[in-house]
Order: structure tokens, then C-alpha cells, then sequence
């Protein structure tokens, strides 16, 4: 990996919450435009790794970051970084969706009128919708509430409210886990698409879901102390096909996790 | 069929078993019927004794000491001076203290202190806050016997029950939401603004209801910074003296002269369909304000 293709990068991270080590010494790279997937098994510090990336985990009380991660070759924890300008370039779409309690419209708008954007709101949130393949859907019923949408709907409806606000990475927390099938291959594929554009990010637990999307793949795991721990990373199709390790071979084939 | 494998139908043991449920029902009814027949007693026979006494004369007149001539005009006013200036010192100090506690404090030892203290608060006995009042505001602060003290001093009363609802509203707006906005880039002030507060607002007002609901019937705290009983004139700034509607009620039933009873009775009507219509205009402004926020 060149560095230039590098658009996320992650030395040395140590993550606590408070006496518990969450992470322990994770570096990774991620690459410009490519989807990466973390897999590993449940409580190996995934969630927690992406939410360090745009300073999420600041929100979390005892959390404490350790090491560096640099996004465009800044280092987002350094000392007078604003956790909300980090998230603007860094969009996150959550594990359950979780649309406001507005309408459809205002949701997508609510990044921008937070940010004071002084531009025309109607065509952002028109591209933006139609990125998230969710304008045909509601198109009609911009004004109604988001909360009439199905799961899926709502789902891809938070996309758009994140792709609103023009990230360069978008992370993704098991975002088809709480939806049905039709609506997991929709945000499959919309990952892919999106992936021309975006630098994505995505925790999955489903083994099948990161060998369809994903360009990279990392592998987390943890021993008895709980601490997660990066095992390896490398071209999906490796990883999948031909692992270096044997815990992940152990792991995609279905031997434990 | 009688040839059937499984035996369906009802034998003792399910019978015994509707019957206790039965029984369980009718015991709740029952208690229910209990309350309804205390407070549709209450209200009927304040109905019966005071609706004779309700006319125009009695809202527009001053008391006197004829039952005939006294209306409770001053103490009709006396209220609204009094309860509107509580609200605008309980409102703005009450939801800024719930949304310190709730979004800003440290989880900590201290804080939990607070939190039960302030809970305890609310049982506190009024006319302690009263006491508390005459002291502070009459005395010490030397704002005389007059409307401000007496606000004040409602609003020290109701504070507590403002923040302890304040709170559960702004505690039930989803972290999920929160994290939305910020992960769109909000600060802290404005995931607040944004998204907090519009979700938590029809809970505010509820509080805000019940807290200015139970300060317009308290008689305690006002007899003890003695608010006046007697006054033919109307506070016209919040330095005035001035009367609320339960001491004069109180003030008419005290009197042995069988007139002032039925006084009494219509004042406690006028009282309840005050309280009533704030009721109706929280409900209808809580409704508003939560459509508008869904919008």
C-alpha cells in the first residue's frame, strides 16, 4: 500500500474503559475508496476500533485512546482537533437505524442546517436520497415522518443523511444486522456503489457479508484477557482464500466465534 | 368427540382458576369504584352548595362581609400575579437544572446526593416553605408581604417537582438520536438544542403543569408569609400585597355564617375550572409543540 492511497491510518491504538483494555496495540491502514471489513468475533473491540476512528468513543465515559490515528495524514487526536469537524469528514451510520423523529426531508437536512449550510438544502438531500437508492422510494412523501419507513428504508435513509454532509469516510457498524434480507442485500450493494466515491469502513459479524463487499478484510480477536488485538489484514480474497494465521482460517471457516 | 385423545373441556381445577381470576378483577374494580365515589361525592356536594352562589357578581366583586356582596375577584387575580410570576422564575431554573444534572454532571457521589435530596425535596411539608419564605423573602430579602415573595416561594416549593419530571423526559430521549447528531457533526450544545430538547419538551410541559397545578391550590405557605385575606383592591405591580384563591376559600369556611359555605363551595369551583383550563392549554400546546418538533 502506497501512502498516498492510505486515507485512514491507525498506529500503536490502545483502548481502555477504565481499568478494562478494550484494544491492544492495533495498526492498520485503510485504503481511499475500498471497503474495508472488520470481522472477529463478538467483543474483540470491532465496534470499539471504529468508533476511535471518528472520535465516537469520546462519548463514552472512562474511555481512554491511546496511540495515533491519522486521517489525511493529521493526527485526529492531537490536542485542539474538534471532535464534530472529525465526524463531518468521518460519517458513522449505526448498527440499529436510527432516524430522528422528524420527517424524511429533515432528516437528511439536519447535517446541513447544523452546519449552516448556505446552499440549496432540497438538492443535496435529492442527490443525497438518490445515492442511498432511496429517492424513487419516498420521493413522494419527502414531509412525511422517517418513522414510517420500513427498517430497511430507515436504514438506508441515515446513508443519505450521512452522505448529506459529504464525508470521505463513511464507518458502518453492522449496519444490515437488524434488518431482513432484502433489506441486507440492499445495503450491500449500496455499499458497493458508494465505495467509488467513499472510503468505507464496515463491522460485520456475517463471514458471507465482508467476502461480497469488501476489498480488505481485518481480522480481530482476543485471548482470556479479553484485550482484542489485530491478527491480520490483507486483500479479501486472501484473507478468505488463503489466510497466514491459522486462528483466522479457524475463524472464517466456522471453527469458533 | 368423546373418542378425542386430549380431554379440552373444563374441568374443576380450570374452574377454581377463572373464579380467582374473577375474583381478582372484581377486587380491582372495586378500588377503583372506591376512589370514583370519594371524589364524585366531594364534587357533587361542593356542586350542590356552590353552584347557587356562582354568578357574574361573584367574579367581579370584592369580598365583604356580607355573603350576598363578597366575590372573589381579588383572589381570582391574586392567583394569576402569583402563579405567572412563579412560572417564569420555576420554568427557566427548573429545566436548566434538569438538563445540568441530566446531560452535564459528573456521575458521582455528589451528584447522586443531589439527585435524592432533591426528590426529597418534594415531600417536604408546604408550609415548611413557607416558614422558609416569610424568612428569605419577607424578612431577609425584605420584599414585604408581596406578590414577588409569595411567587418565590411557590416556585421553591414546585422546583423539585419541575426537575424530577424535567429530568425523566430529557433521560428518555434515545442515546441512539444523540449519537446521530453527533455523529453528523453536532456539538454538544447542539445535539442539546436539536435534538434533546424538541423530544423532551411535551414532558416539560407536564411538569411544568403539575408544578404550577399543585402551587395554585396551596394554602400553607401563603397564609404563613400571610398573604392578605381581606383586600378590595387588585396588586397592579409585583410589589403589592395580595390574596390567593385558597386562603380565601379557607377564610370562607372558617366563618360560621351558613352564606360563606356555599361561598367556599363556589370558589372551589372557580378553582377547579382554573386548573382545568391550564390543563387544556398544556395539553393542546404539548401537542403542538410535539408535531412541530416531529416535522
Amino acid at each position: 500500500m502506497t501512502g498516498s492511497d492510505t486515507i485512514l491510518s491507525v498506529k500503536n491504538l490502545n483502548v481502555h474503559y477504565g481499568e478494562f483494555k478494550a484494544l491492544k496495540n492495533v495498526s492498520l491502514d485503510f485504503t481511499r475508496n475500498k471497503v474495508t471489513a472488520l470481522i472477529g468475533p463478538s467483543g474483540c473491540g470491532k465496534s470499539t476500533l471504529l468508533k476511535c476512528l471518528n472520535r465516537m468513543n469520546d462519548l463514552v465515559p472512562e474511555a481512554k485512546v491511546e496511540g495515533e490515528i491519522t486521517f489525511e495524514n493529521q493526527d485526529i487526536y492531537e490536542a485542539g482537533i474538534d471532535p464534530a469537524q472529525v465526524r463531518l469528514h468521518i460519517g458513522m451510520v449505526f448498527q440499529k437505524p436510527n432516524p430522528f423523529p422528524k420527517t424524511i426531508f429533515n432528516n437528511v437536512a439536519f447535517g446541513l442546517k447544523l452546519n449552516g449550510f448556505k446552499g440549496d438544502i432540497e438538492e443535496v438531500v435529492e442527490t443525497s436520497l438518490r445515492q442511498a437508492a432511496l429517492w424513487d422510494e419516498v420521493k413522494d412523501r419527502l414531509h412525511k415522518s422517517a418513522m414510517t419507513l420500513s427498517g430497511g428504508q430507515q436504514q438506508r435513509l441515515c446513508i443519505a443523511r450521512t452522505l448529506a454532509v459529504e464525508p470521505q469516510v463513511i464507518l458502518m457498524d453492522e449496519p444490515a444486522s437488524a434488518l431482513d434480507p432484502i433489506g441486507t442485500i440492499a445495503i450491500e450493494n449500496l455499499m458497493r456503489d458508494l465505495a467509488d466515491k467513499y472510503s468505507i469502513v464496515v463491522v460485520t459479524h456475517n463471514m458471507q457479508q465482508a467476502a461480497r463487499v469488501s476489498d480488505y478484510t481485518a481480522f480481530l480477536m482476543m485471548d482470556d484477557d479479553r484485550a482484542g488485538y489485530l491478527v491480520e489484514s490483507g486483500e479479501t480474497d486472501v484473507i478468505f482464500q488463503n489466510p497466514q494465521d491459522e486462528r483466522t482460517e479457524a475463524y472464517i471457516t466456522g471453527r469458533f466465534g | 368427540m368423546d373418542s378425542s385423545k386430549f380431554n379440552l373441556k373444563l374441568n374443576n381445577d380450570s374452574k377454581n382458576r377463572i373464579v380467582k381470576g374473577f375474583i381478582f378483577q372484581a377486587l380491582l374494580i372495586l378500588s377503583v369504584a372506591i376512589c370514583l365515589l370519594g371524589l364524585g361525592s366531594l364534587l357533587f356536594e361542593i356542586l350542590r352548595e356552590g353552584l347557587p352562589w356562582l354568578s357574574w357578581h361573584f367574579l367581579t366583586d370584592f369580598p365583604s362581609r356580607f355573603p350576598e356582596k363578597a366575590g372573589i375577584k381579588s383572589a381570582i387575580f391574586g392567583t394569576i400575579w402569583v402563579i405567572t410570576f412563579a412560572a417564569l422564575f420555576i420554568i427557566p431554573i427548573g429545566v436548566g437544572a434538569a438538563f445540568y444534572l441530566e446531560e452535564y454532571a459528573r456521575k458521582n457521589i455528589f451528584s447522586k446526593i443531589l439527585e435524592i435530596n432533591i426528590s426529597n425535596l418534594a415531600g417536604v411539608p408546604s408550609i415548611v416553605y413557607g416558614l422558609l419564605g416569610l424568612a428569605v423573602f419577607v424578612q431577609f430579602m425584605n420584599l414585604g408581604r408581596s406578590v414577588l415573595a409569595g411567587s418565590l416561594t411557590l416556585a421553591l416549593l414546585v422546583l423539585p417537582i419541575i426537575i424530577v419530571i424535567s429530568r425523566e423526559a430529557i433521560k428518555s430521549v434515545p442515546d441512539s438520536h444523540k449519537n446521530a447528531a453527533y455523529a453528523l457533526g453536532a456539538s454538544k450544545f447542539q445535539v442539546i438544542q436539536k435534538i434533546v430538547l424538541p423530544q423532551a419538551i411535551p414532558g416539560i410541559m407536564t411538569g411544568t403543569i403539575l408544578a404550577l397545578s399543585r402551587a395554585i391550590g396551596e394554602a400553607a405557605p401563603m397564609i404563613a408569609i400571610s398573604a392578605l385575606v381581606y383586600i378590595t383592591f387588585l396588586p397592579t405591580t409585583p410589589m403589592d400585597r395580595f390574596s390567593v384563591m385558597p386562603i380565601q376559600i379557607f377564610n370562607w369556611i372558617s366563618r360560621p355564617q351558613e352564606g360563606f359555605k356555599g361561598l367556599a363551595a363556589a370558589g372551589i369551583i372557580i378553582l377547579l375550572i382554573i386548573l382545568l383550563l391550564m390543563n387544556a392549554v398544556a395539553v393542546y400546546t404539548r401537542n403542538r409543540t410535539q408535531k412541530r418538533s416531529e416535522e
